[in-house]
């Protein structure tokens, strides 16, 4: 009793849209392996008391943000064929969900949790009719060496997670920030925190995660 | 407000609630349609949380049934958590579908599932939230006309003053039938009276307004009366002769709800006879789905859901015809694909565990659950389950030669005639069982009781019993936990005062309705959890309403009081009730109608219907006598 049918690890990279906003990182996965069970893939399992399918996510992706480039790193028993397997995936896909692309990934690579160092962020706000304030604001922010602050009860610096962050617009109909910031296992910086920090309410902010940074090149989203 | 106008403030208003995906709508396999293009619009309504009320299959079923239609549209609106209720005021949102977030009161009818009683503060609610009339006869031809179903409404009289039409009985065939009279009265212009009236002309449909209800000085029920000549004395609830094919289109929550799983109804109806069960009663006559149609079902549902769980539902699955047939085909064609398939509601014996085995091939996780409700001889055959203490413990022992680490137990405290040392047998009993366990498999086996409380309910053959006392609960209660204390042994029990709540709702009259209007006004709302049920707000409404609880729940009713609930007929007689409480008195048991019939009075009342289908698919006896239309039997309905 002893060869294991080989399992083949595939990443997967999709939108999540405004259908799929409230959905945290939990239900995002109980959707995925539901979608996958519709597509009838053949999905591995974990081993042990309660299998589940394998599957893996990455930088999870606070509730209200919606995505252009999420990943999740799937296993499927045996050698697949990444086009039909992507095919079966749009067929299945739920409200809120697209499907982009599918690449077979080494297994022996380290975890999504591990391979991702930094996400870009897009904000959109109303605009604040204050001309050229915004701007102010990033640049004192930017400026500044550290930015203590408190999340859930526990300090820590928030400068150091900011990678980049500048206005894509300010005008009459509209205030557009990107931003880059940290994202590993202990250091990650949230966009409403950023927000908050430049004296804006993050829930009147639209946001998206527009990239994820992995550290293997091969594979940058 | 309009839905664009909802859609804006719930962009402002979501971010900052628990759970938004509660409120958010479009799910996989939700059903939309355009507005424009349909003449009627039913909201589907489950007065409780969307966590909830993802669950009802009722509600599923009938969404279903009614969007096949193309000329009508169901959409689903589920109660807002008092979070979010508090926001919505706020901002002056009304209550709204998920599906197009259209506001409660554009919609033609309000359709809601009230599948028990502690429910009905938070229907008043959400007509409040909707800005439709909460009093009936407040109500105009421009509002919408509201009606609900559900095992709750066997006894409608509480709610009389709030909803339009009562559907007692199955729904599949009736809402249909509501929606095209409803469609028949629209374009016309008469008044919303005739529509009532039309109503009533329908198998199944009660509409409070027509009749009137008088009382003798002492509170109880002299008469009750049909106002109208369309409003038929008594109401016979609907039945569907054959169960169409199951439901497979279930919609997929975005979020965490308490069963993630496809509910597949085996059969309907329970031929035991448990003399508490108000369900194996009102669900009469027996009525079973054939093996290949569930088993096709589960694969098209699985197919459009990709949920990981099937449940196998009925009130006594161990009593479908085929029900080793059942699993053997289920297990074959679902292992091995990870599909966990729960088969609950088994009888307490040792081949249920073999059944067990089939299903839960891969591992058995969960814990394994019997209901044995009472732990004395004497107890088992006043409320007609008569499993003995040897059945039990021969079953917990093979249970756990097979792998299961956990049992489960319910029981059912304040039966009548009930005495401290029956309650002290359920503990003994817990005890005996965790001890068959230790000696199996050592210190990992636990046993779980659930205790819950009972109420008398309507249209059973307790139904004139009082209720155990407050003090009389408490004090059970109290002895449960002291004596199930210890490593491997754990007591879940229900908070006295829901009990009360449920009691006074279940074998309340008309008059109740003030006291459910005064106790909503006092803020009662999700009076069925813990944390939100407000004892104080219901003393305070019984006095405001005059009323004296007690009235309701803890007197012994002669046997020819008229009941609230008379006019509403469940097909199983008073005949038949007063015989088999006689027979409680006695500790006189009856066997599984199976084996014999008891003429309980479903038989004659449907008689045509199971001439037009005979065979397996009914527990019934067949009919062989040549058809006699009677008066009294309900007829075919038109074609």
């Amino acid at each position: 009793m002893s060869s294991q049918p080989r399992s083949t690890r595939y990443r997967i990279r999709f939108k999540k849209t405004a259908g799929m906003r409230f959905t945290g990182t939990l239900d995002l996965q109980r959707t995925l392996e539901r979608t996958m069970r519709r597509a009838s893939l053949d999905v591995a399992y974990t081993q042990g008391f309660n299998p589940r399918p394998r599957l893996s996510l990455g930088a999870a992706l606070p509730l209200g943000l919606v995505s252009d480039c999420e990943l999740a790193d799937i296993w499927l028993e045996g050698a697949g064929e990444p086009g039909r397997v992507l095919d079966g995936l749009r067929r299945a896909e739920p409200p809120g969900l697209e499907f982009l692309e599918l690449e077979p990934v080494p297994d022996e690579e380290p975890s999504l949790q591990k391979l991702i160092t930094a996400a870009e962020y897009r904000a959109e706000m109303d605009p604040d009719g204050a001309d050229g304030e915004i701007q102010d604001r990033v640049e004192a922010l930017v400026g500044k060496e550290s930015l203590p602050r408190e999340r859930r009860g526990k300090a820590y610096d928030l400068r150091p997670l900011i990678d980049s962050l500048e206005v894509e617009t300010d005008s009459a109909d509209s205030m557009v920030l990107r931003m880059r910031l940290a994202s590993r296992e202990g250091a990650t910086g949230r966009p409403d925190e950023v927000l908050l920090a430049l004296g804006l309410d993050p829930l009147a902010a639209r946001i998206c995660r527009t990239r994820l940074f992995l550290s293997t090149p091969t594979h940058s989203g | 407000m309009t839905s664009a106008d909802i859609d804006r403030e719930l962009e402002r208003l979501l971010p900052r609630v628990q759970k938004p995906g509660r409120y958010t709508g479009g799910e996989l396999n939700q059903t939309t349609k355009d507005w424009r293009r349909v003449l009627t619009r039913v909201a589907m309504i489950f007065p409780d949380v969307y966590d909830l009320g993802m669950a009802n299959l009722g509600l599923a079923i009938l969404y279903d049934i009614v969007n096949r239609q193309p000329d009508m549209l169901a959409e689903r609106v589920f109660s807002p958590w008092p979070d979010m209720e508090g926001a919505m005021r706020q901002a002056g949102v009304p209550a709204f579908s998920l599906e197009t977030r259209h506001p409660l009161d554009e919609f033609d009818i309000l359709a809601f599932s009230l599948p028990y009683e502690t429910l009905y503060t938070n229907l008043l609610n959400m007509l409040d939230l909707g800005g439709v009339p909460i009093e009936a006869a407040d109500r105009t031809r421009d509002d919408p006309l509201v009606i609900a179903g559900g095992h709750a409404v066997l006894n409608p009289e509480p709610m009389a003053a709030f909803v339009d039409a009562f559907a007692v009985g199955e729904g599949e065939e009736v809402i249909l039938d509501i929606v095209r009279c409803h469609q028949e009265w629209k374009g016309s212009g008469r008044p919303r009276l005739e529509l009532l009236r039309s109503l009533a002309g329908i198998w199944g449909v009660y509409v409070p307004s027509l009749y009137d209800i008088d009382y003798f000085e002492d509170g109880t029920i002299s008469q009750v009366s049909a106002g109208f000549p369309e409003a038929r004395m008594p109401v016979v609830k609907r039945i569907v002769p054959k169960l169409p094919p199951p439901l497979t289109r279930f919609i997929v929550p975005y979020i965490d709800v308490t069963h993630n799983r496809i509910p597949i109804e085996i059969m309907r109806g329970c031929t035991r006879g448990c003399r508490f069960c108000q369900a194996g009663m009102i669900t009469r006559p027996v009525r079973e789905r054939p093996v290949l149609e569930i088993v096709e079902a589960i694969e098209e549902a699985l197919a459009r859901t990709g949920f990981e769980e099937v449940g196998l539902l009925s009130l006594s699955s161990s009593d479908y015809d085929e029900v080793l047939e059942l699993v053997r085909q289920v297990s074959d064609r679902f292992a091995g694909r990870h599909v966990g398939l729960s088969l609950p509601s088994l009888r307490i014996e040792t081949f249920s565990v073999e059944l067990m085995d089939l299903l839960e091939a891969q591992s058995h996780r969960g814990g394994f659950t019997l209901a044995p409700e009472a732990a004395t001889e004497r107890m088992r055959e006043i409320i007609n389950k008569p499993v003995t203490t040897e059945q039990l413990l021969d079953t917990a022992r093979e249970i756990f030669r097979h792998g299961w680490h956990a049992i489960k137990l319910y029981f059912m405290i304040g039966h009548p005639s009930e005495t401290l040392d029956d309650v002290r047998a359920i503990a003994d009993l817990c005890r005996e069982v965790r001890a068959i366990g230790r000696d199996e498999i050592g210190g990992r086996a636990k046993v779980t009781a659930g205790v819950s409380t009972f109420v008398p309910k309507p249209h059973t053959p307790f139904q004139w019993v009082p209720c155990d006392s407050f003090e009389q609960i408490r004090a059970k209660q109290a002895l449960l936990k002291r004596e199930l204390r210890g490593p491997g042994l754990k007591l879940n029990w229900t908070n006295p005062r829901e009990t009360q709540l449920e009691a006074w709702l279940s074998r309340g009259d008309r008059r109740m309705g003030n006291v459910i209007l005064e106790a909503w006004r006092r803020g009662a709302r999700f009076d069925a959890w813990t944390e939100h049920h407000d004892h104080e707000a219901w003393m305070q409404a019984f006095a405001a309403a005059r009323l004296e609880p007690e009235f309701y729940t803890h007197r012994e009713r002669p046997i020819d009081e008229v009941l609230p609930w008379d006019h509403i007929d469940a097909a199983v007689s008073k005949r038949f009730l007063t015989e088999d409480y006689l027979w409680s008195l006695e500790g006189r048991t009856r066997v599984d109608c199976r084996e014999r019939c008891f003429a309980c009075g479903i038989l004659p009342k449907f008689v045509e219907l199971r001439r037009m289908h005979p065979g397996d698919g009914w527990e019934c006896p067949e009919v062989r006598s040549p058809s006699r239309m009677r008066e009294d039997v309900i007829p075919l309905v038109p074609a």
